[in-house]
């Protein structure tokens, strides 16, 4: 799947809902618990159960970053499983925040 | 993606919290959330394909951005301030609109075929006598669909509408906010009317955060600084105008314990008010935001660091950076450029910007972006050494006196430099000779006798004689818009009359 900026990617598996703000232009997997994300537009397959040994949830409001791929995720529903991008699980990015300015 | 989404994560994470009005009887996120439910029920049964706003601003604002959104339809709030042949003129690109106005207005909005309901009315019917059910998920509003179309002032030519995309809204708000970044307490003023991006921009950046938004409906010194004071309240922004107007009013008590952060933008800030503020206020950050409608505001800022060590500095350049508009924010690139080639650091050009939130059209067709993705901000300026950005004015401004180009923004600095000046401005007047001819209006601080002829002394003093104004006038006040900025027509008419 190559991920679109602006689109909302879901969990077939659990609440997990995250929007993609970064994103190179090639394909990338997106797994939430080790099954795949799909965009929120698409009928999602039934497609398995979330692997227990990736349960590192994720947290409403967080940024998820994979820099080296590139890739950024706005996590707009939190959830229980862990969410990877080609294998690696994406970090969530350390907050920089700007002074208000408006 | 759309901007409903942040309002639903809002009213997931805090939906308890007050996010707009007093503490003691505002509306809560999941409040919000609500009325923009019912909202947008009522546009849809009216079958509109926008919702007009044309009122001071206040709880009903933030309800009709979110209703609109949740219809799919965009907001487009009109400056209330606006002749009746102006409004018609520009409800008429509007004409299967829904309109939220005051009742003074409704004869004019009904006439040209919108039905009305007064802010009040909005919110009642809107919140029901209970609590709707949230429909189900209409059609997905798509991230290309206009979120919000805003007029331009129309300071330099006839009101254009910008078109602001929900993609350009979002990624403005998530790449520059952390979400539930604010403590409980926390409170922001908003002192700019809904009809400025900024209004715009600040209801989605502060809900995100989960900052309670104040707003002050008519401003004036005292207004504002009670309001700080009584409701606690911790950021808010302003125009240099109104800071001005803060630091140098008589009497007033400005003490402002609960204020942690000031920023400002919309027009160029006089360095004296910024200082003098700084002064003032040294326990507050001052930020300057630099952004047009076009950007979903905010593409460049001065931190509050910034400040301090400008203020505190002895190196000319560290100081200098008072009078600078900062270093880009995240996503956003800046280019300096003279025609197609981008221009070395320190050197002046046209400022040019790209990224997620660079909207750059208008509505009706037409847009300033270049195949590159970067928009013209008909902005000139330069970055220095360090990356500053510094802000010369709009190109449409400049004085074209013979053959050469004069940017009005360095004889207003000189101006400026006078003690007893307060507000200046350098306009080009019709000139049969030249083409144009250079003339000033100054502002003298109240009781002040000031010598025109020693201030144009002093400004060939430090400029060239071609740029020293052939003529310089005081007037008791400039022509500025309710955002603060010059209005420089009515400035040429006035000169030419005298």
């Amino acid at each position: 799947m190559k991920p679109r900026i602006g689109q909302t990617l879901v969990s077939p598996v659990d609440s997990t809902t995250v929007v993609v703000i970064r994103s190179p232009d090639r394909d990338l997997e997106i797994t939430c618990g080790g099954v795949d994300m799909a965009p929120k537009d698409i009928p999602l397959a039934s497609a398995g159960a979330l692997d227990p040994e990736l349960m590192g949830g994720s947290m409403l409001g967080k940024r998820y970053a994979a820099e080296e791929l590139g890739l950024e995720l706005l996590c707009t529903k939190a959830g229980k499983g862990t969410l990877a991008a080609n294998g690696v699980p994406i970090p969530i990015k350390a907050a920089k925040p700007l002074p208000a300015s408006d | 993606m759309n901007v409903t989404m942040l309002l639903d994560m809002a009213a997931d994470g805090f939906g308890d919290r007050v996010v707009t009005g007093r503490r003691e009887d505002g509306l809560s996120a999941a409040r919000l959330r609500e009325l923009s439910f019912g909202g947008a029920r009522l546009v849809r049964e009216a079958g509109a394909d926008a919702v007009v706003y044309l009122a001071a601003n206040g709880p009903a604002f933030p309800a009709a951005l979110f209703a609109a959104a949740r219809a799919g339809v965009p907001l487009v709030p009109v400056n209330y301030r606006l002749g009746k042949d102006q409004l018609v003129r520009l409800l008429a690109r509007h004409p299967r609109g829904i309109a939220i106005a005051e009742a003074e207005h409704r004869a004019v909005l009904e006439a040209v075929g919108l039905p009305t309901r007064t802010p009040g009315e909005w919110l009642e019917l809107a919140g029901g006598t209970q609590a709707p059910e949230p429909e189900p998920e209409p059609d997905a509003v798509e991230s290309e669909s206009p979120a919000v179309i805003i007029y331009t002032s129309g300071t330099t030519s006839a009101p254009k509408g910008v078109v602001l995309r929900h993609q350009h809204l979002v990624s403005y708000v998530v790449g520059t906010v952390e979400f539930a970044g604010a403590d409980a307490h926390e409170a922001a003023l908003m002192s700019v009317p809904p009809y400025h991006i900024a209004a715009v921009s600040n209801a989605l950046t502060n809900l995100f955060a989960g900052r309670r938004v104040m707003v002050l409906e008519s401003f004036t010194p005292e207004g504002w600084l009670e309001l700080v004071r009584a409701q606690r309240v911790t950021s808010a922004m302003v125009v240099p105008t109104m800071l001005a107007r803060i630091m140098y009013g008589a009497g007033l008590d400005r003490s402002v314990p609960s204020l942690r952060s000031l920023a400002y933008g919309g027009a160029k800030m006089p360095q004296r008010v910024i200082e003098t503020a700084l002064r003032e206020w040294p326990h507050v950050d001052f930020v300057n935001a630099y952004g047009l409608t076009e950007t979903s505001s905010t593409i460049a800022v001065l931190g509050p660091q910034e400040h301090r060590e400008a203020i505190a500095s002895e190196d000319p350049e560290v100081r200098a950076r008072l009078a600078s508009a900062g270093k880009p924010i995240p996503g956003v690139d800046i280019e300096i450029r003279d025609g197609h080639a981008i221009v070395a650091a320190g050197t002046s050009g046209e400022i040019w910007v790209s990224g997620e939130q660079v909207s750059g059209e208008y509505l009706g067709g037409g847009t300033a972006v270049d195949d590159g993705g970067f928009f013209y901000t008909r902005d000139q300026g330069y970055v220095d050494s360090d990356g500053y950005l510094f802000i010369e004015g709009r190109v449409d401004d400049t004085i074209i006196r013979g053959a050469e180009n004069i940017a009005p923004a360095e004889i207003e600095d000189v101006l400026l430099r006078h003690p007893d000046v307060i507000d200046a401005v350098v306009v080009g007047v019709p000139d049969e000779e030249w083409g144009q001819r250079i003339e000033a209006v100054v502002v003298a601080r109240d009781g002040a006798e000031l010598d025109v002829a020693a201030l144009r002394e002093q400004v060939r003093g430090v400029l060239r004689g071609a740029k020293t104004p052939d003529r310089i006038v005081c007037w008791p006040e400039l022509p500025r818009n309710a955002t603060g900025k010059l209005v420089r027509r009515d400035i040429v008419a006035g000169l030419a009359a005298t």
